[in-house]
């Protein structure tokens, strides 16, 4: 009767190794009909067949479970993922789901994917069609911008990416002038770059630009404009001044309490009805303000967050060290409140550049714009998929390098240890 | 002698719960008073409305021949000449202590870098933790952060120093470093004002005590014979609790 006994540190011996047979074998059953449709256990019934994976899994994990069994692999495992016998269920489902999920992901994204051609008639096979997207690729960039002039573009990506590139090896003296080229020259300079207009470059209006160039130029000048408007914000609202302090809370809770879309579609077609006639500005423009300012309006609420959790006495020492309002603000209570509030901070940008898509409501097609618009191409209908899966993987990179940016920052600056 | 600090008729009220209630109080340069009494008894509050932290609604205050009003810009002369220690030391965590002590003198007193980091750094020697000088607050004991919050007062080259129970948060091991600090400041001659229950301290360094129950000064005599000697009943049965 030996195996009836609880497993313990006496029968380990024979336990352990039948408990962890058990398991891998439930998982090479899982493995062979997920990859190669082969089932071993055909022969059963087929209910039992199907659970029977589940149950030798479930038994082994039972026989594995030993307390203290002096084998410290096997207490980390136990501890992690078989701690009770419901959690060597969860674990089980858990490892028979990835298992099963990676075959008809692996078939449509690689195995039956097509790669080359240039139309749709190349895609014969059943998994994706990625020559939509080496066709459009041109077009997701750089949208509508003309051919010719998409080294403009390009060059001032370049130079974007060199500054900041450059700036992580110089000096901290140097550095400061890199932050203020890219806070306050750079935008502007890369905006003309790529509008035109002078300087013998062609002028390009705005309602050609798009896709990703464009998914980046609004996200950064939106956070570049967005932050210190939420800061000055966040600090209004905390005014004792009651003019100063009544304005921001109408100014946050007017544009926190309205849908995106509807601002951007006003921004567009009402905005320009109360200007007198004759004055034009530019839609992207508007666009970029709306976007900015109904960010700046959550900004200024993290913002506060961080302001409202830094204790009294730190005010108080500021003060009685003779420091004004501003000088208090800037020097002590803003880079404490900012780096409380980093993952706050990251968040609301994280949002900031998702939400850009939703400028199509306007006519401006970003990355999701144009992959919209090139779906419904006539020759390229039923690509929406792909198109989508793209922008997903697209935007998923830009904001888990915004994430871990916002990580390596707060760990940076803290000053706890 | 010329007073550093004059009030006359100060009441201040927390909304209607009246916290200071006619207080008089006068202060030559140099001269070190303690002020004792129950919790919530308005000492803190007092010394606090000296370099207006708190705002009293009646009366004057007059620190240095500048009366403290509305004046933005005579409350912060008056507060940078008006050094204070704070029971929570509030040093800012976010800075090391030398730049703890050195931010206020480049950036109120507009000081050249250099010599505000040599004033820290003497005002850091003289409260013996020069040693100290690159690490952030939060690596520091209690004691010791509250010697970096007295330098860092003291690097202002105050006129007066206010202390706010500069020992109540601290462990007693620790307590004995930071009033040697303060004793060794009182014999060089600065004018204190110290909110303590340390009747010891008192004792060393006090020329007047003062004694505050209900908002009000019950008692305010020379420290030998306000502890040999009490005249009010109220101080009497205070003394006879804490000694």
């Amino acid at each position: 009767m030996v195996l009836i006994a609880k497993p313990s540190k006496n029968n380990i011996k024979t336990y352990v190794p039948i408990g962890l047979s058990l398991v891998s074998l439930s998982f090479l059953d899982v493995f062979l009909y997920a990859f190669f449709n082969l089932n071993l256990t055909a022969f059963l019934p087929s209910q039992l067949s199907y659970f029977l994976p589940l149950i030798l899994g479930f038994i082994g994990f039972y026989l594995i479970r030993i307390e203290f069994s002096g084998i410290s692999s096997l207490d980390i495992l136990n501890k992690n993922i078989n701690s009770s016998n419901f959690n060597a269920l969860l674990t089980l489902f858990t490892i028979f789901i990835i298992i099963k999920s990676i075959p008809p992901m692996l078939d449509w994204f690689i195995l039956d994917a097509n790669f080359v051609g240039n139309s749709k008639e190349d895609c014969t096979g059943d998994g994706a069609c990625w020559v939509f997207i080496k066709v459009w690729f041109n077009r997701f960039m750089y949208g509508l911008y003309p051919d010719a002039e998409q080294w403009r573009i390009n060059t001032a990506f370049l130079i974007l990416f060199a500054t900041v590139g450059v700036s992580f090896f110089v000096s901290e003296k140097l550095k400061k002038y890199f932050i203020l080229f890219l806070v306050f020259v750079f935008p502007f300079l890369g905006i003309k770059l790529i509008s035109g207009g002078s300087f013998g470059l062609e002028y390009v209006e705005s309602a050609a630009w798009g896709g990703l160039s464009l998914t980046f130029i609004i996200s950064a000048f939106a956070i570049l404009f967005c932050f210190p408007i939420g800061v000055i914000l966040a600090l209004g609202r905390r005014s004792s001044l009651p003019a100063i302090k009544y304005i921001s809370i109408g100014f946050i809770e007017l544009w926190r309490g309205v849908p995106l879309i509807t601002v951007l579609f006003m921004s567009a077609v009402m905005f320009p009805m109360f200007l007198p006639d004759g004055t034009f500005i530019d839609k992207l423009i508007r666009v970029l303000i709306a976007i900015t300012l109904f960010e700046a309006a959550y900004m200024a609420e993290v913002v506060r967050g961080g302001l409202q959790a830094l204790p009294k006495g730190q005010y108080e020492a500021a003060k009685s060290l003779g420091m004004g309002y501003w000088r208090m603000n800037a020097l002590i209570i803003l880079p404490q409140a900012l780096k409380l509030v980093i993952p706050g901070i990251a968040n609301t940008l994280l949002a900031l550049v998702k939400d850009t898509p939703l400028i199509f409501v306007v006519g401006l097609m970003e990355l999701a714009g144009m992959i919209g618009l090139a779906k419904t191409n006539p020759k390229w209908l039923g690509m929406a998929m792909e198109g989508y899966v793209f922008a997903g993987l697209v935007f998923w990179v830009i904001c888990y390098a915004m994430s871990r940016y916002s990580q390596n920052l707060e760990k940076k600056l803290s000053t706890e240890r | 002698m010329s007073k550093i600090i004059e009030l006359k008729n100060v009441n201040k009220w927390f909304d209607k719960f009246q916290v200071l209630k006619d207080i008089d109080l006068e202060v030559a340069p140099q001269e070190k008073i303690v002020i004792c009494g129950p919790s919530g008894s308005g000492k803190s509050t007092l010394i606090r409305c000296i370099n207006r932290l708190e705002e009293h609604q009646k009366g004057n205050i007059i620190v240095d021949g500048t009366e403290l009003s509305e004046s933005t810009k005579n409350i912060e002369k008056i507060r940078a000449e008006v050094g204070m220690v704070f029971q929570q030391f509030n040093l800012f965590p976010h800075l090391s202590i030398l730049e703890n002590c050195s931010l206020a003198p480049i950036w109120v007193k507009k000081l050249p870098k250099k010599q505000a980091e040599e004033i820290a750094m003497n005002n850091l020697k003289r409260v013996q933790i020069d040693d100290q000088a690159l690490k952030f607050p939060g690596q520091l004991s209690g004691g010791q952060q509250q010697r970096a919050a007295i330098a860092r007062a003291l690097c202002m080259e105050p006129k007066i120093m206010l202390f706010d129970e500069p020992t109540s948060a601290l462990d007693p091991e620790m307590i004995k470093e930071v009033l040697d600090v303060m004793v060794d400041l009182a014999k060089g001659g600065m004018t204190m004002i110290v909110v303590t229950h340390e009747m010891g301290f008192a004792k060393e360094v006090a020329d007047y005590m003062i004694f505050m129950d209900e908002g009000k000064i019950v008692e305010r005599a020379k420290t030998k014979e306000f502890f040999e000697n009490p005249k009010s009943d109220r101080t009497k049965l205070f003394l006879s609790q804490i000694l």
